[in-house]
């Protein structure tokens, strides 16, 4: 175990890749900048409403979370074992276990009234 | 494990570096629990964000053009402390004062915009008591604000020191940990743009 891992460190010199490079941050920036646009013409353009505009939004905001995390991140270049991968995808699980619950009881509280 | 040491020597891997990626993994844990925290404050607003009691909503509250001159700078000040971690992989300490600088001075410029409109919105009478929306909004919002202001207290110490030090293992750790910290801060603005203020003025 500890073997392998020290093999992939040792793998680790070719700095460009396992870092990330100035490509792949500005690549990273532009795809973040879109990201931020396109919601916001969206909205404030009155291009869709309701429902049509809350599932732009909420694609391209997990979208954005997801470019930060591979772009900026380098969730993607973790050594194994992935802890942090497996830490963050518990803390995914809390997270919408949290709010969807949150929304979904307090449905129900609206109703009642 | 000694074999393996002799071997990390040559590549400059000493147990001092594996300690602080070490370190470096529990920064990471103490994101994954600030993510949690995060998720309570949105899950309220959410189911608060309806109930105005009788005060102004975010249609009369939210003016875009500081939200979206607030996001875009949080968003390059992300990119520019990606560059500063890229500075540190090259081994290039001014590379890095200077990225982590320009990274401090857009999030300062970020926290004043903020701050402006916190202040213009209690001059118009939204204050954090007026209503159920505007005490989660405040706290939500507000938060986000507190650990930017932590951010650029921890980035300016860290300047000094790699002014100081230079580039060392205790150093680079510390430069990384801030750089997760900062892009992990503009993911929530991302979260907080859409869901409070993009939702908001729909």
């Amino acid at each position: 175990m500890a073997n392998v891992n020290a093999n992939h460190h040792d793998s680790h010199d070719h700095h460009g890749e396992s870092h990330g490079s100035v490509k792949s941050y500005v690549i990273g920036f532009i795809l973040s900048i879109v990201l931020t646009i396109i919601p916001l013409v969206v909205v404030l353009q009155g291009w869709m409403t309701g429902n049509a505009a809350i599932a732009v939004i909420m694609i391209t905001a997990v979208l954005q979370f997801l470019i930060q995390m591979l772009f900026f991140m380098h969730l993607k270049e973790e050594k194994k074992p992935r802890y942090n991968l497996l830490a963050l995808l518990l803390a995914l699980v809390i997270v919408v276990t949290v709010v969807a619950g949150s929304i979904w009881i307090m449905m129900y509280n609206t109703v009642a009234h | 494990m000694a074999h393996h040491t002799a071997a990390q020597t040559a590549h400059h891997h000493s147990h001092e570096e594996e300690h602080e990626s070490l370190k470096t993994m529990g920064f990471w844990m103490f994101l994954i629990t600030d993510v949690i925290l995060f998720s309570v404050l949105f899950a309220t607003f959410i189911v608060l964000r309806g109930n105005f009691n009788g005060g102004p909503g975010p249609h009369e509250l939210f003016q875009m053009p500081g939200v979206i001159a607030e996001t875009f700078i949080l968003l390059t000040s992300s990119f520019t402390c990606g560059l500063a971690l890229l500075s540190l992989n090259a081994g290039k300490v001014k590379g890095v004062i200077g990225w982590l600088a320009v990274t401090g001075i857009l999030g300062i410029a970020f926290l004043t915009l903020e701050i402006t409109e916190f202040v213009h919105m209690v001059h118009e009478g939204a204050t954090i008591s007026t209503s159920a929306f505007l005490t989660a909004f405040y706290t939500l919002v507000g938060t986000h604000g507190l650990h930017v202001t932590i951010g650029i207290v921890w980035m300016t110490g860290l300047l000094i020191q790699l002014k100081r030090n230079g580039l060392n293992a205790k150093t680079k750790r510390k430069v990384n940990n801030l750089s997760l910290y900062w892009h992990f801060l503009d993911i929530i603005w991302i979260f907080v743009f859409s869901f409070v203020y993009l939702m908001g003025v729909m």
